[in-house]
């Protein structure tokens, strides 16, 4: 335990800022599981797996010396079509099923993943440098790299982006009616199959965007993708579905609250911390809802 | 009913002599009997009570780590054990030995249990997916939890006591394989008791319709918790013999590793055929044979091979392989199959 982090308000600043642009890459990957499960009512646990292949992406235009921001142009195009391979393999068979099993068959997709990374990249910790220097504020006591900067601008244009998207176009107005009835939605017209792989696609290809950001700005490794699913689960359910602004904010707790537990706790509890704060979640959101149901008896 | 008795016999007299019959092959016989523990006492929850788990590797690394702290605990000071990593700078004696692994097992299987009575009321509370990922989440945390505590080796591992020097090389093979093979005929007896009991009814009932099963007046929580501290408690044993059997200990590989056991265990299960006290122990021994036949000679691919089995066995073979059989010969089951029912309810699908 290190209580530093309280005596100097600088550090706590520091943290802050740090956990909010951490925040805004997590509400992105978020966002697409809130997407996905809304409409295909799925929860993917290889989410993270896709993040960190678009994250692997990024770091190979990097290695043939492309800069590796273009990967967050590249990264989702190619993604995209991932995603509607997954989709056309797996997930169809498992959209109208129990959700335990697309909870396992995507778990599997997630234990396939990460082995298939680890022969094609190896197991080494890579990152892509993007060379974009450092922000210094308050008199130099708060260090900010530009790429974190950079990456949750990013983040937040593909969010906009998106959300005019599903608002104005045809595609994303037949999403939105799958989403409220699926049912209905094929009376009235709607290929819904094809709406399901596009949104699977979709939310492919935002994991892509969010895989090249991070491998900008902090490291990718094959293994690590569990704890970015985890992460993305526990941003929706505090949000809830449909709740743009409260994953983005979510999101941004999330990160504080990590950055915090870093300081507090050390490194090697980081993501011990995350999944015990998704355990603590649930159980209070278990208690809340058996106090409404016993109001409602 | 006579027949079963002679079954039951017969598999009791091969499983004493099978360590005589196929020496090479000990250890592994030994994995494979933890392997049906586990796979056993997850269907009570996943099975039986339609609560899908990932979490019941929680109580499996608890028990390894609790086992082999007790047994290193009771004759050496623990952190210096751990801080000489793999080198024998202490030396068990063979009552030492022997003695710290019956208290262990003895932690192993109790503090499980507690702890799965303790947090039981606040996790079977959750239902359906919400479930499947906070008992995931939660043994993820275990082991980076467990990972970074200093006194049972953080990140470095613990190395378990070495087997003592007691006359033959075949003892060590073969006290394990006892012994896991007890705890296997412990966990049948028990198991195949309870589900000859109203427990098991109320369990399907939960599974079937919780809200309906707490309409009736059924106490659903209370009977939660009691199959979940049941699991727990043969989990833990199970570790605890696995942690002596593997002879080293790391908290995200061995110990609480969900990404192998944690979804073996499941997998046994839905292989063998859910629900059905023979499918998890014919599904282990499957998935075992197949596991051994495939490490061997696919060394490097295996995961590979298991990321696509989870797929296909959860997508095309979701019943298992009792389920198959269920469908295919019925009578055997106790079902009576009415012939024109059946032709006119396929004629109404």
């Amino acid at each position: 335990m290190d209580f530093m982090v309280f005596q100097y308000p600088m550090i706590s600043v520091q943290a802050c800022l740090d956990g909010i642009l951490l925040g805004i890459l997590f509400a992105l990957i978020a966002y697409g599981m809130a997407l996905q499960w809304g409409v295909m009512n799925i929860i993917n646990i290889a989410q993270g797996d896709l993040v960190i292949l678009g994250g692997y992406i990024a770091y190979f235009m990097y290695l043939y010396g492309i800069h590796p921001a273009w990967g967050v142009i590249v990264a989702p195009v190619i993604m995209y079509f991932v995603g509607i391979a997954i989709y056309k393999l797996v997930i169809n068979k498992v959209v109208d099923r129990d959700l335990f099993i697309s909870i396992l068959a995507t778990f599997g997709i997630s234990i396939l993943f990460m082995q298939l990374m680890n022969f094609a990249f190896g197991a080494d910790v890579v990152l892509a440098n993007s060379d974009y220097g450092t922000t210094m504020l308050f008199n130099n006591n708060v260090v900010l790299p530009n790429s974190k900067i950079f990456s949750a601008f990013i983040s937040i244009l593909f969010a906009i982006c998106l959300v005019i998207y599903m608002k104005k176009s045809k595609l994303g107005r037949a999403i939105r009616a799958t989403a409220q009835n699926a049912r209905a939605a094929k009376i009235l017209g709607v290929d819904t199959e094809k709406v399901y792989a596009a949104t699977f696609g979709i939310n492919a290809a935002l994991c892509g965007v969010a895989g090249a950001l991070i491998s900008i700005t902090f490291t990718i490794h094959p293994y690590m993708g569990l704890p970015y699913t985890i992460r993305s689960f526990m941003i929706v359910i505090v949000a809830g579905l449909g709740n743009l602004p409260g994953v983005a904010m979510s999101g941004m707790g999330l990160g504080v609250f990590e950055e915090f537990a870093d300081y507090i706790l050390g490194t090697e509890f980081r993501i011990g911390s995350v999944f015990l704060l998704l355990v603590l979640i649930l159980i209070y959101r278990r208690f809340k809802l058996s106090r409404k149901r016993e109001y409602l008896k | 009913m006579k027949n079963n008795s002679i079954l039951y016999i017969g598999i009791l007299i091969f499983g004493i002599a099978a360590p005589f019959i196929f020496p090479a092959f000990k250890v592994q016989l030994s994995i494979l009997c933890v392997l049906i523990v586990l796979a056993t006492t997850w269907n009570i929850q996943g099975g039986e009570m339609g609560y899908n788990s990932f979490g019941n590797i929680l109580f499996y690394g608890l028990g390894m780590y609790l086992c082999a702290s007790v047994q290193v605990g009771m004759f050496f000071p623990l952190a210096e054990w751990t801080e000489s990593g793999g080198e024998k700078t202490f030396v068990h004696t063979p009552a030492q030995f022997f003695q710290g692994m019956a208290v262990g097992l003895i932690v192993a299987a109790v503090v499980p249990t507690i702890v799965a009575g303790l947090i039981g009321y606040s996790i079977l509370g959750l239902r359906g997916h919400y479930f499947a990922i906070c008992t995931l989440g939660l043994g993820v945390a275990a082991g980076e939890i467990s990972g970074g505590i200093e006194i049972i080796g953080a990140g470095q591992g613990f190395t378990t006591p070495p087997f003592p020097d007691v006359g033959s090389l075949d003892s060590r093979g073969e006290f394990f394989y006892f012994l896991s093979f007890f705890v296997l005929v412990l966990t049948f007896i028990t198991v195949r008791g309870i589900y000859t009991t109203r427990f098991k009814l109320i369990l399907n009932a939960i599974r079937d319709n919780e809200d309906k099963a707490e309409a009736m007046g059924i106490e659903t929580m209370k009977y939660k918790i009691i199959g979940w501290m049941i699991s727990a408690f043969f989990c833990g044993l199970a570790g605890g013999i696995m942690g002596g059997l593997v002879g080293y200990i790391d908290s995200t590989d061995v110990a609480f590793d969900g990404r192998e056991m944690g979804v073996f265990m499941v997998l046994m299960a839905i292989l063998g055929g859910k629900g059905t006290l023979w499918g998890p122990i014919i599904g282990a021994t499957v998935f075992h044979i197949f596991k051994e036949g495939f490490w061997t000679f696919f060394l490097g691919w295996q995961y590979v091979a298991l990321g696509v089995l989870i797929v296909v066995i959860v997508i095309y073979f979701p019943e298992g392989i009792m389920g198959w059989l269920r469908e295919k010969y019925p009578e055997r089951f106790g079902e009576v199959v009415d012939e024109k029912d059946r032709k006119a309810q396929v004629e109404l699908k």
